[in-house]
This record gives C-alpha cells, structure tokens and sequence, in this order.
C-alpha cells in the first residue's frame, strides 16, 4: 500500500491512521500498535517538518508493507537530507530539558528495527519495522 | 479530539485540565499559550491535571519541559497531576519522570505547593 501525502499537519495525523488500520488488520496487539503510531507519527513529523519543511510542492511517500513476520512501514520526503548519527542524546543530562530533540530516540525505543536511507538525488527515507512474532 | 484545556483556581494554585491530544501543531501551541499567559500574569504555582490525555507526542513532551522550565526560571512551581499509563511510560523512557513532581491525588498535589 502507497500512500503520497502533503506536506502538512493533517497528513501526519492521516499517515497515523493508516498506518495503525493495517498495523490492526495484521494483528499487533495493542500495545505494539501504540508504538508503531507514535513511530509513524513522529517519522512523518520529521518528513514534514524537517525534510520537506511544509513545501506545498513536495510530496511525502508512505508504503506500508503487512507481512506474516513483519509489519514495515517506509516514510519519504524530498528534502535536503538529515545527519541521523548527530543527533545530541536526549537522555544525556545537559540535554534533558530541552524542549525538541526526542523524536527519532521515541522511535528508536519503539520499533524492532529503524534504518535511514538517503535517496538519489534528494530525500530520506525511513524503514519502521516491527516484528509480529519473537526473532 | 484535539486538545481541551480548562483552567480552574484552587487556592493560589491554577489548575489546567487537559483532555485529549498534546501534540505538534494545535494541541501543543494552547498549553504553551495558557502557561505563559498564567506566569505573565504572576500565576506561577501551577498545576498539570493529565489524567484525560488520550495521546502525547514528542512536541507534546517539549511543551510539558517548556512550560516547567518557563515557570520553574520565573520562581513558580509546576506539578504534574494524574498521569496516564501512556504518558507516565513516555516520561519514564526519556528519563522526564524524575524531573517533575508527579501526583495522583489532587489535595497532595495543591498542598504539595509552598
């Protein structure tokens, strides 16, 4: 399933939806569909915010993938790319009351597996992985 | 549901009941706007009731540091009251949970306040 989505708001509460509806249909318990939505949500947040920045004239793309072992979900903006091993570790003790800074770490805590690509010629992209069974 | 905040005085403390959704955009915008209107206008003993939060993201988290942190520089006190399993975890995992005073009783969390 492929979803283009705006780069807006209400695409990150759409992207949300969609994801948790086929998240429920291949059969995560609630408690790992909790994770995956706070992932996709804050993968879109990222797609929107930081990577498209809200250009109206590009285009988020979300596939998400239903397996009998895997629910995975890929999250694509078409922005100018996002240094991921930088990011300042929001747990450390100087970083603690920062008011930003904890979405990728949410999403780390939260899905099985999290990889970044960066696409030719521009973009990221993000694999959500959750596992349905132990691996 | 987006974000429902109701604002109520017990005492010299100021309470915000919050319902529904703190999260990027709307949801996190009114709690930051209500916490800096109550300490612009000297109410700096200031009361979180979270217990009808459905969902919290991560600006929802910053917006919760922000407002301590802008009331905390001020020489106010903000409390969190009632947290949902959901939220408590969230606080928890990014090691938030100690940082606030946390209550499940209302009259504790009002007298907790010197």
């Amino acid at each position: 399933m492929v979803h283009i989505l705006d780069s807006t708001l209400e695409s990150v509460d759409s992207a949300e939806a969609l994801a948790l509806q086929a998240a429920r249909v291949a059969g995560l318990d609630e408690d790992d569909l909790q994770k995956v939505a706070m992932a996709v949500r804050e993968s879109m947040v990222n797609a929107v915010v930081h990577g498209n920045r809200y250009n109206a004239h590009k285009k988020v793309r979300m596939s998400i993938s239903p397996g009998p072992v895997q629910f995975t979900v890929r999250i694509a903006d078409e922005g100018e790319g996002f240094d991921f091993e930088n990011i300042p570790d929001p747990l450390a003790p100087e970083n603690l009351l920062r008011s930003s800074g904890r979405g990728i770490f949410l999403i780390r805590a939260f899905m099985d597996e999290f990889q970044v690509r960066r696409l030719n010629p521009k973009g990221t992209e993000v694999t959500l992985t959750k596992y349905l069974v132990s691996k | 549901m987006s974000v429902k905040l109701n604002t109520r005085q017990v005492g010299d403390v100021n309470v915000i009941d919050v319902a529904g959704r703190i999260t990027l955009g709307e949801g996190s915008s009114a709690l930051r706007d209500t916490i800096r209107e109550m300490v612009g206008k000297g109410q700096k003993k200031i009361l979180l009731n979270l217990g009808e939060v459905s969902y919290i993201d991560s600006s929802g988290i910053g917006e919760l540091v922000s407002g301590f942190t802008t009331v905390t520089n001020q020489g106010g006190q903000l409390r969190l009251l009632n947290l949902t399993k959901r939220v408590k975890d969230l606080l928890q995992i990014t090691k938030l949970y100690t940082v606030f005073d946390v209550h499940e009783d209302e009259a504790a969390a009002i007298r907790a306040f010197v």
